[in-house]
């Protein structure tokens, strides 16, 4: 096996991060993947909480650097899926604790006995931000349909262009159809227009993301949530599999684009 | 080591410190820098570096290099000063500050003799947010100008595609310099000394063009053809 490394990232803060690792996390090792997810935001973790996972640290990112333990000890194991890891991040250190050579070193040692290794980005183009980019092999850009998530997503694309990651793909979550119907949100096809990269999925608002998030155990789990059915699909399309876009009740134009991005692999 | 170490001069300025390189070898000088910090890795311990790098041309891969080298030893680096366009931009693009508080001294930029009425800059890519480009003659961008990206020029500014960024043309005072693009619904366009805010978003967008007109406004209008 040698893992892909796929970084989830937004530039704003608040997007869906957090919730896209672990809920695409969760859906890879729903289908049988070993999957390793990386909190990269020392000092602000919180992807232990949404997995559930808090009272189960022990050693986290900074101890597997500063040699306090070994990787496999940072390890901990989900409680539902046996083949599904979290590193957590440090609370009391912050950013500089990591290098982007640590992090590379750190998924060059996992890329042998996993699928995927799935990093959370923190917000923000800083330090914790090249951490998390450097040892990509895959980005994903989260963001929402506001124009100040739009432009600090355009920020990083940017960014990712300039140190030759590749063009990453989109997520556009919490979309809300019935506002962008009345004009009072940006459609996918207006973010899209803008930031020009290639789609892999549109996750409708839905407010048992935030009750499943606050239980600790991710929204796809939940076969009736059609956030969780959006996440399953981009979980699908990361392992290539071709899955046709929901029907978000959408536009014929948006069908257009979508289906251009769509096929533009 | 002596001889090394004289490559690159290091002193304390007002924002950290400022690295200052000189026409050798980049190589060399990379190296002699990170000499110079492992060397006294408590002094720059946490520091907040700026460089000064001339005219060296440097590639974002060597930027990023000396970037990760710096933050192994925990050593920031926040600021590239480059009298090269190229490397400025690639700073830019990196997020990197390409000025700092003590101003360069006015010298001309190397290519500045070069630079006649006719001479533009060609970008052929979308200018997405956060990216700066400056230039002392025309620009000609094929592509997106998005929002919180923007560009200054001496001269006129053609855009083949749709421009939402902030757009400055004949920023030295010229007022016969104009701007056009195939949609013109920039958040701000100034020409010399005058500035329009937000012009409004077209539903069906043509090409339009902007100058000062004979009242000394900004004004856009449609392109006409034939």
């Amino acid at each position: 096996m040698t893992a892909q490394v796929i970084t989830v990232t937004s530039g704003k803060g608040g997007v869906g991060k957090t919730t896209a690792v672990a809920n695409l996390a969760t859906a890879l090792a729903a289908d049988g993947k070993k999957v390793v997810c990386i909190d990269g935001d020392i000092g602000l973790r919180n992807l232990d909480v949404v997995m559930g996972l808090e009272n189960r640290i022990v050693y986290d990112i900074v101890d597997v650097i500063e040699g306090r333990c070994k990787l496999k000890q940072a390890m901990i194991r989900d409680k539902h899926y046996p083949e599904m890891y979290l590193i957590p991040a440090a609370q009391t250190r912050d950013k500089n604790a990591v290098s982007p050579s640590d992090m590379v070193r750190i998924c060059n040692d996992l890329r042998p006995d996993a699928d995927f290794v799935i990093i959370d980005s923190p917000a923000g183009i800083e330090r914790g931000f090249r951490n998390a980019i450097a040892a990509a092999d895959r980005v994903l850009v989260v963001t929402n349909p506001e124009v100040s998530a739009v432009r600090d997503a355009d920020r990083v694309v940017g960014i990712l262009e300039a140190e030759e990651k590749g063009s990453p793909a989109l997520i556009l979550n919490r979309l809300n159809q019935a506002l962008v119907r009345n004009n009072d949100m940006l459609s996918a096809e207006d973010v899209l227009d803008l930031l020009g990269i290639q789609l892999i999925g549109i996750v409708p608002e839905d407010e048992s993301v935030i009750i499943s998030s606050n239980r600790g155990a991710p929204v796809v789990n939940d076969p009736k949530s059609r956030a969780g059915q959006a996440f399953r699909n981009i979980a699908k399309r990361i392992q290539g599999q071709d899955v046709p876009f929901m029907d978000l009740d959408l536009q014929s134009g948006l069908w257009g684009a979508i289906q251009k991005f769509a096929g533009r692999k | 080591m002596e001889q090394i170490t004289s490559l690159v001069q290091i002193k304390g300025i007002r924002d950290g410190l400022l690295a200052t390189f000189s026409d050798a070898p980049w190589e060399d000088q990379r190296m002699a820098l990170l000499a110079q910090i492992d060397d006294r890795p408590s002094f720059f311990q946490g520091a907040r570096l700026a460089m000064d790098i001339g005219s060296q041309i440097l590639k974002v891969n060597d930027l990023v290099d000396l970037r990760d080298h710096l933050s192994e030893r925990s050593v920031i680096l926040w600021a590239v000063v480059s009298e090269s366009p190229t490397t400025e931009q690639t700073a830019q693009l990196l997020g990197l500050a390409t000025r700092i508080s003590r101003p360069r001294p006015e010298e001309q930029r190397q290519f500045a003799d070069t630079i006649t009425d006719d001479t533009a800059l060609f970008v052929n890519k979308t200018l997405r947010s956060g990216t700066r480009i400056e230039f002392p003659g025309h620009i000609v961008v094929v592509g997106d100008v998005n929002p919180g990206a923007e560009i200054v020029a001496e001269g006129n500014v053609i855009v083949w595609g749709r421009v939402r960024g902030m757009i400055h043309a004949g920023s030295k005072g010229d007022r016969s310099a104009f701007i056009c693009a195939l949609d013109l619904s920039a958040n701000q366009l100034r020409i010399a000394n005058e500035a329009s805010a937000m012009l409004k978003p077209q539903i069906d967008p043509k090409p339009e063009i902007a100058s000062i007109n004979s009242e000394g406004r900004l004004q856009a209008e449609l392109w006409h053809t034939g």
